[in-house]
C-alpha cells in the first residue's frame, strides 16, 4: 500500500479553462485514498497553474480530515503562484468535518511545525557538562544520605525494615547461589585443566591445587562472584526503584513521611553487604571442588593429597581478605543500583538506561576498587 | 428499529484466575452509537473494554465486534479488528520514547501512504482537534496528565476508525477541557458516523453525549440498568441508579 506502484484507484477529473480550473473528485476522501490522491493530484495541478481552482465535492461520498488534508495540499499548492481557491457542492456533513478542523481558518493554525531542537556540539558538550556536574553532586548527597540513614538505623534498629531486608537477602543470596556455584565450578575446572597442562611437564602436578585455590581465594572468586551480582541485583533494584520513581511512587513515600532511601536503599545496601561474601565463600569451595576433579581424574593426584595441599597453601588473611573486599563489592553494587535508579526521569527507555548503567558502573566499580585493594596489600601487607 | 449491533457481546464471564468479575453480561452496542458504561470503581469496566477490543479472551461467551467473532482467537481477524477500532486507556499509553508527533504520526505512516509533508500537517490537525498544536516536540513524560489523555485521544482517533473506545477519557482534565472533549466526541459521532464506546463517571458528560448507557454493579457482577440516561434518571427504580443520577436531590432527601 506504500509503494507508488500499486496506489488505490482513486477517481478525478479535471475541467474548465487554463485560468480556472474545476477538479471533480469522486468516491470515499479517507485515510485509505488521501495518499493516492495527493501524490496524483498535486503535480497535476501544479503543471497546469491554474489562476482559480475550484474543487467540487458533488460525487464525494465520504470525507473526514484525512479528506480535508487533500483539499488543504490543493489550496496550498495553489497559493504558490496566488491562485484562487474554492469549493462546491459540499455536503452537510463534509461541512461540518471541514468546520471542525478550522480548514477556513488553517493558516493561523499552520503555525511552523516545532521539530525536535538539534543543539550544536558545543552546546551539547555543555549541558553533557552541566549534567555530569549535577549527576556528581548527587552521587556525593547520596553517599551522604546513605551514611545518615545507616546512621539513623543504627541508632533506632527498630526502624530497619527488617522483612524487607530479609527478602532482598533470599533474592539475592540464596537464589543466585546455584548460579554462582555453577559457574564457580566450571571456573575451577577449567583452571585446573588449563594449569595442568603446562604444570604436568615439570612433574609440578600438585601446584595445580595451590593455584587454583590461591587465585579463586585471593582475586577470581570475589570479582566473579561480584559481577554475578551485579548482573542479576544491581540491575533489579536499578529497575525497580527508576519504576517507582516514573510511576510516583517514591515521591508518593516521600510525602507519607517516609525517607526513600532509608525505605529502599537501606534493607538493599545490608542484604548484599552480608550475602556477596558468603557468596564469595561458596564461590571459592566449588571452584575448589571444580580442581580437585582435575587433580583426580587427570592428574592421578589422591582427594586427599589435593585437599591438603589446598590447606596448606591458603592463609586465614587470604580468605579474611576476600571476605572483606566482597562485602565492599556489595556495598558498591547496591549502591549504584539504588544510585541509577533514583536518577531516571521520564519514561520506560529511562528505566533500560538506568538498568545498564548500574551493571556497567558496577562492574567497572568492582575492578576498580580490586586493583586499590591490590595496591594496599602490596605496601601493607 | 432497524439499527445494526454492531458490537455485541453474548453472556460474557470475566474472570482473573478464579476470581469471577463479570458474569453473563449480555448487550448490544449499535452502529453509529455512542454508547456509556457506568459502575463503581473496582466493578470491571475497564476490564469489559479488554475484553471487547481482544486484549483478554473471555473465559466464556461470545463477542463479536462489527462481524468478526473476537473470541475466537485467530490472529487474522484480530488484526482486522485492530484497523477498525481506536483506544484511549485509561493512562493515555502515549509511548515514551517518541515525541508527541511521533506517536500521533506512528499509525498515519504505518497504514497510510500520504508523504512526509503531509503526515506533518495531518499530525498538526489531529493535535488542533485536541487543542496542542505546539507541543509537537514534547515528549509524554514532560506533559501534564491531562495533556497525555487528550494526546492519547489524538493518536486513538488518528486513523478515523470505525469505532472508538475511551477509557474514562474526561478523568484528569478540567471541566472546560472535558466539556470540548465532549463537543468533540457528540462532532466525531455526527460527521464520521464513528461509533463510541465510553467508560465514564462524568454525569454532565454522560448527559451530554450518551445515546444509551449500561450500569455494571461489583455485587450481582453484571449489568444492573441499561437504556437512556434520560429515561434513568428520571424513572429507574434501582435505588443505586437512582442516588448515581440524582445525586443533589438524594442529598437534600437524607438532609
Ligand atoms: N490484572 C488483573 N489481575 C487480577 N485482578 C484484576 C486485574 N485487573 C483488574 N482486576 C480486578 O478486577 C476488578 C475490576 O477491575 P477494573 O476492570 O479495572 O475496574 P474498573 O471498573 O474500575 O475499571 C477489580 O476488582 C480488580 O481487583
Ligand atoms: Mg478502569
Amino acid at each position: 500500500m506504500k509503494a507508488s506502484s500499486d496506489l488505490p484507484s482513486i477517481r478525478y477529473e479535471i475541467s474548465g479553462e487554463d485560468d480556472g480550473a474545476i477538479l471533480h473528485l469522486y468516491g470515499a476522501m479517507d485515510a485509505s485514498s488521501a495518499g493516492s490522491m495527493i501524490r496524483k493530484i498535486v503535480p497535476l495541478i501544479k503543471d497546469r497553474r491554474p489562476a482559480t481552482l475550484e474543487v467540487d465535492l458533488e460525487k464525494v461520498s465520504y470525507l473526514d480530515d484525512f479528506g480535508v488534508l487533500v483539499l488543504v495540499e490543493l489550496r496550498k499548492t495553489v497559493t504558490q503562484w496566488k491562485g484562487g481557491f474554492s469549493l462546491k457542492n459540499v455536503g452537510d456533513e463534509a461541512k461540518e468535518t471541514i468546520s471542525a478542523v478550522h480548514f477556513d481558518a488553517f493558516e493561523e493554525v499552520d503555525l511552523p511545525f516545532v521539530r525536535k531542537y538539534r543543539p550544536n556540539v558545543f552546546i551539547r558538550l555543555g549541558e553533557a557538562m552541566f549534567r555530569h556536574i549535577s549527576d556528581i553532586k548527587y552521587l556525593v548527597g547520596f553517599i551522604g544520605s546513605v551514611f545518615l540513614s545507616f546512621l539513623y538505623v543504627c541508632l533506632h534498629p527498630k526502624s530497619l525494615r527488617a522483612d524487607d531486608t530479609i527478602l532482598y537477602m533470599q533474592k539475592t543470596g540464596v537464589d543466585a547461589l546455584p548460579i554462582v556455584a555453577l559457574i564457580s565450578f566450571l571456573m575451577g575446572l577449567i583452571m585446573a585443566f588449563m594449569s595442568a597442562v603446562q604444570l604436568e611437564q615439570f612433574g609440578a602436578n600438585i601446584y595445580v591445587a595451590s593455584l587454583v585455590s590461591l587465585a579463586m581465594v585471593r582475586e577470581l572468586g570475589p570479582i566473579m562472584t561480584a559481577i554475578i551480582v551485579a548482573g542479576r541485583s544491581g540491575s533489579a533494584f536499578a529497575a525497580e526503584i527508576g519504576t517507582m520513581k516514573i510511576s510516583e511512587e517514591i515521591d508518593a513515600l516521600f510525602t507519607m513521611g517516609f525517607d526513600p532511601t532509608r525505605f529502599l536503599v537501606v534493607p538493599k545496601v545490608i542484604a548484599l553487604v552480608s550475602m556477596v561474601p558468603i557468596l564469595t565463600l561458596f564461590s571459592d569451595l566449588f571452584a575448589m571442588a571444580g580442581g580437585l576433579v582435575v587433580g583426580v581424574f587427570m592428574l592421578d593426584l589422591t582427594a586427599n593429597a589435593y585437599i591438603e595441599q589446598t590447606i596448606k597453601t591458603l592463609k586465614l588473611f587470604d580468605v579474611f581478605w576476600g571476605f572483606v573486599k566482597s562485602g565492599v563489592f556489595g556495598l558498591l553494587i547496591a549502591w549504584i543500583g539504588c544510585l541509577r535508579g533514583f536518577r531516571v526521569r521520564g519514561g520506560a527507555a529511562s528505566v533500560g538506561e538506568a538498568t545498564t548503567s548500574a551493571v556497567v558502573s558496577s562492574i567497572f566499580l568492582i575492578i576498580l576498587s580490586d586493583s586499590l585493594f591490590s595496591v594496599i596489600l602490596r605496601y601493607w601487607g | 428499529m432497524e439499527r445494526q449491533p454492531i458490537i455485541s457481546v453474548k453472556d460474557l464471564v470475566a474472570k482473573y484466575g478464579e476470581e469471577v468479575i463479570l458474569e453473563h453480561v449480555s448487550f448490544d452496542v449499535y452502529d453509529r452509537e455512542i454508547f456509556v458504561i457506568l459502575g463503581g470503581s473496582g466493578c470491571g469496566k475497564s476490564t469489559l473494554m479488554k475484553h471487547i477490543i481482544g486484549l483478554i479472551q473471555p473465559d466464556s461467551g461470545r463477542i463479536t465486534v462489527d462481524g468478526d467473532d473476537i473470541s475466537s482467537c485467530e490472529e487474522t481477524t484480530l488484526q482486522r479488528v485492530f484497523r477498525k477500532i481506536g483506544v484511549l486507556y485509561q493512562s493515555a499509553a502515549l509511548l515514551g520514547s517518541m515525541t508527541l508527533a511521533e506517536n500521533i504520526a506512528l499509525p498515519i505512516k504505518e497504514y497510510t501512504n500520504l508523504p512526509d509533508e503531509s503526515i506533518d500537517t495531518m499530525v498538526r490537525m489531529k493535535l488542533n482537534l485536541v487543542n496542542l498544536v505546539g507541543y509537537e516536540h514534547y515528549l509524554p513524560s514532560q506533559l501534564s496528565g491531562g495533556m497525555r489523555k487528550r494526546a492519547g485521544l489524538a493518536r486513538a482517533m488518528a486513523l478515523n476508525p470505525k469505532i472508538l473506545f475511551f477509557d474514562e477519557p474526561s478523568a484528569g482534565l478540567d471541566p472546560v477541557t472535558s466539556s470540548e472533549l465532549d463537543d468533540l466526541i457528540v462532532h466525531l459521532n455526527r460527521a464520521l458516523g464513528t461509533t463510541m464506546v465510553i467508560v465514564t463517571h462524568e454525569l454532565p458528560s454522560i448527559l451530554a453525549v450518551a445515546h444509551r448507557v449500561i450500569m455494571l454493579d461489583k455485587r450481582t457482577k453484571g449489568i444492573i440498568a441499561e437504556g437512556e440516561p434520560e429515561y434513568l434518571k428520571d424513572y429507574s427504580q434501582n435505588p443505586f441508579v437512582k442516588r448515581f443520577f440524582n445525586p443533589r436531590a438524594e442529598g437534600k432527601a437524607l438532609a
